[in-house]
């Protein structure tokens, strides 16, 4: 398996009024043409490493890394301009809440065609045929009539196949997710995923999942990384999930609760101080 | 066992949208009663008709016995309490743990308040260190414990739970949950809590109403649900959707 | 104080667990105030204000000469000089002197402004944000109409009517810069309406009453006192301007505006006459304004807690 993406040592630091805080403290993986799930709690980080990968990481904070490496090409060292380019062309990423982050007096087939434009030679037709076909490989039912609604004319469920579509229209290699179905209702967050399943595997993506939902992303992805306090606790295959070692992996899988497993108190996580060191 | 809580025919609208299109329940006293959909189901429009947030068109509700009118008095207040879902929304910016907790007794003109607040703080588990802090230096499950404890300062018969731990991390989620049990068990209180998460609800009620459009699916116990005894097809997606993602 | 000293005041001011409501007040106040203070020409413009504050307490003391009996024959429209620095104006006067008194014209005028219009424009922001309905519609047209009206404008009709005088002018200006302050509040006010703590309130069984008093109005005086501070350059203008127009005080009080409007005769050969109140004029407002600018910094309810 080729490698397309190779993380060793990544760190984010913010500035704040009070020092500096570090979100990402010595983060390493690295992602072949297959689906990693990060997971992890709010502040564990998990977000800001996908950030961090993309180029997305606010001015102000510092990111540092001994390799943060996509195909070959030095993330941190290359210039602005060929970043950008690979944005979008070559990894795409996928956000919670489709209403930010598509443009709202834009239809949505435009959007999708204008994306496919800024990255590579296509004509209008060909360009609307392909968006079409995108939405259609999204699932959308009519995509001639989505194609022209603007973003608060269609459902959550709807918006997020748009963006989804929308991001796969050039073609990328990688895609990050950041808790892609997070906003969405079980059973339409079922849909998409079984969309994006789709495509990833159709085309070999490799696919960062980020989540914090432990037992979604353990059915859905191949090898889950457990992030807390900043730091990879846990790395594994989703199927050894069972099998957990960190203490911490283990609580987070056990506090919640499951249907027909009657735990009346839930067990509860008794965090370490030893876990963020 | 007498009916803490009755829904008869409820209907409400929004603007000429039928928010809810007559729904009826009828919640014992003691128990814990759990109302299952998704978004746009009615089930929080529900809750907050029933708390006297939204207008009810036609129907009526009964607490403890005593049908209520347009209007809430005081006293109902005393009966019922709310419970909201995003804790980052549902304390005052500028108001600290103690002036949040000091206002209901305030209104309803309680003398022993500072015994009370004490007393309120500790049963939600947090010490007196967080009484003059901040609404901003709390965390996601301590502000809901907060929430929690205002719920709780009037001593009411019934509580409102309007997803309370949706917004919180899973082990907190746990924490807040167990939290609501022993409150529960001690003040032999009466539950109506709402949740798109059907492992919660079986945990944490014994009947369930699930919802979908503004209109009652079906009522099920959570034994029901453990057993997959459900009879609508919307009913067995949820319940397929809550077991993860399967590849096909 | 010893460093070590000054270090636990300040961790007793930020701690994250205070122990009391004062102490809770104070750190939230310190807070503030450290961003405030960082902010370099937001703390020229409090010194400024200090300064025009002990200018006007100790007026009696710093002023040279008096403000309103000059020396008709020896000192008529002299130059600045180390006797008068700023000169003297037509009548004789010491500018320097009449500048430091009219310092407490200018804070007269504000002060009063501000204590009469903030509290119109709040009452009837809040009330009209949180009834809604039709009492909303009848207080927003209500400010609609005077917002619709230049304000200097409608302020000279109100002294024409009331009669020219500085107690009048102030009234005037009270009256015409309300509606912004209603606005804004409105507008705070439909914001926190339907938020969540706000129906916690409501659930707790409080009055409409006490909710505006007790939970809507808090929240929305913060961005009042910035655009307060904001207007104060503005309120100092009109008043000038009234009394430029010879409807604001009368002679032979010291008022900055009405110093200029009689310096306007010798602006031309004698421009310190006009010049001096001008500056003061101009320099106050600066201050105000970089103090309006520091506080919104410092309080803005959107800008992060902490």
């Amino acid at each position: 398996m080729s490698t397309l993406l190779e993380v060793d040592d990544l760190r984010v630091t913010f500035p704040t009024r009070t020092g500096l805080i570090e979100a990402v403290r010595g983060v390493s993986f690295s992602l072949g043409r297959e689906r990693l799930g990060i997971v992890g709690e709010s502040g564990s980080g998990k977000s800001q490493t996908g950030r961090a990968i993309m180029g997305l990481t606010p001015t102000q904070a510092e990111v540092t890394a001994n390799k943060l490496a996509f195909d070959g090409i030095d993330l941190l060292a290359a210039p602005p301009r060929d970043r950008r380019a690979l944005r979008g062309k070559r990894i795409a990423m996928i956000l919670q809440d489709p209403k930010y982050s598509l443009d709202p007096v834009m239809s949505i087939g435009r959007q999708i065609v204008e994306t496919l434009r800024t990255h590579e030679k296509a004509g209008k037709a060909e360009a609307r045929d392909r968006a079409l076909a995108m939405l259609e490989a999204v699932q959308i039912r009519d995509p001639a009539r989505v194609f022209d609604l603007h973003p608060h004319e269609v459902s959550g469920g709807m918006g997020q196949r748009a963006m989804i579509a929308m991001m796969l229209i050039a073609g990328p290699e990688m895609m990050i997710a950041d808790e892609p179905t997070s906003a969405l209702d079980v059973t339409v967050q079922l849909d998409v995923l079984g969309i994006l399943d789709k495509l990833v595997s159709e085309r070999g993506m490799g696919l960062i999942f980020i989540s914090h939902d432990l037992r979604l992303v353990s059915s859905f992805c191949d090898r889950v990384i457990v992030m807390y306090a900043g730091k990879v606790v846990e790395q594994l295959a989703a199927s050894e999930l069972g099998r957990a070692q960190h203490p911490y992996t283990r609580g987070l899988l056990n506090c919640m609760p499951k249907i027909g497993a009657d735990r009346h108190p839930l067990p509860v996580l008794d965090r370490k101080p030893e876990w963020a060191a | 066992m007498t009916s803490a809580l009755s829904v008869d025919r409820l209907e409400v609208i929004f603007d000429r949208f039928r928010a809810l299109k007559g729904v009826s329940l009828d919640v014992l006293s003691g128990e814990s009663f759990g109302l299952v959909g998704e978004s746009g189901s009615g089930k929080s429009t529900l809750l907050r008709a029933i708390a006297g947030l939204a207008p009810a068109a036609s129907g009526s509700i009964t607490v403890n016995g005593k049908r209520l009118g347009a209007r809430r008095d005081k006293a109902f207040y005393r009966e019922v309490q709310m419970v909201f879902q995003d804790p980052y929304g549902s304390l005052h910016p500028r108001q600290t743990v103690d002036r949040l907790l000091q206002e209901p007794l305030a209104i309803h003109g309680f003398a022993d308040g500072e015994k009370r607040i004490q007393r309120a703080l500790d049963e939600v588990g947090l010490g007196t260190g967080f009484r003059f802090r901040y609404s901003h230096q709390l965390s996601g499950g301590q502000r809901q414990r907060v929430a929690i404890a205002r719920a709780l300062i009037l001593e009411p018969s019934i509580l409102l739970l309007d997803e309370p731990t949706s917004a919180l991390d899973a082990s907190v989620q746990a924490e807040v949950l167990n939290l609501l049990e022993e409150i529960r068990r001690r003040r032999n209180l009466t539950f109506l809590m709402v949740s798109h998460d059907l492992a919660i609800i079986t945990h944490m009620c014994e009947r369930l109403m699930v919802m979908q459009n503004g209109e009652a699916v079906e009522h099920l116990t959570a034994d029901d649900l453990v057993r997959r005894h459900v009879t609508k097809d919307y009913t067995r997606n949820l319940l397929r959707a809550s077991e993860g993602f399967v590849r096909v | 104080m010893s460093a070590e000293a000054i270090q636990s005041r300040r961790d007793w001011l930020l701690s994250e667990r205070p122990a009391s409501r004062m102490q809770a007040r104070l750190g939230r106040a310190y807070v503030a105030w450290r961003r405030f203070s960082a902010n370099r020409l937001a703390f020229l413009g409090l010194l400024i204000i200090i300064a025009l504050l002990v200018v006007a307490a100790f007026a009696d003391v710093l002023a040279p000469y008096s403000p309103t009996i000059g020396d008709l024959k020896g000192s008529r429209l002299l130059a600045p000089s180390a006797e008068h620095w700023f000169g003297t104006d037509d009548l004789g006067r010491d500018i320097l002197s009449r500048v430091i008194f009219g310092s407490r014209w200018t804070l007269y005028v504000v002060i009063l402004v501000a204590v009469i219009a903030a509290p119109i424009g709040l009452l009837v922001g809040t009330v009209a944000g949180y009834a809604g309905g039709w009492i909303d519609a009848i207080l927003m047209r209500i400010t609609d109409i005077f917002l619709a009206f230049p304000k200097l404008i409608l302020a000279l009709a109100f002294v024409a009517a009331l009669g020219p005088g500085i107690e009048n002018a102030v009234l005037a200006i009270a009256i015409t810069s309300w509606p912004p302050y209603a606005r804004i509040a409105r507008a705070e006010t439909l914001t926190v309406r339907n938020s969540d703590y706000i129906k916690a309130v409501q659930l707790m069984g409080a009055s409409p009453f006490r909710i505006v008093l007790r939970h809507i109005m808090p929240l929305c005086i913060s961005s009042l006192i910035i655009r307060v501070t904001l207007d104060m350059a503005g309120i100092i203008l009109t008043a000038a301007g009234l009394g430029f127009l010879g409807l604001g005080a009368q002679p032979p009080l010291p008022e900055w505006g009405a110093m200029i409007a009689s310096g306007r005769r010798f602006v031309l050969d004698q421009w310190w006459v006009a010049g001096a109140p001008g500056f003061a004029i101009l320099i106050v407002s600066l201050g105000f304004n970089l103090l309006g600018d520091g506080l919104r910094d410092a309080l803005d309810p959107r800008s992060g807690d902490q």
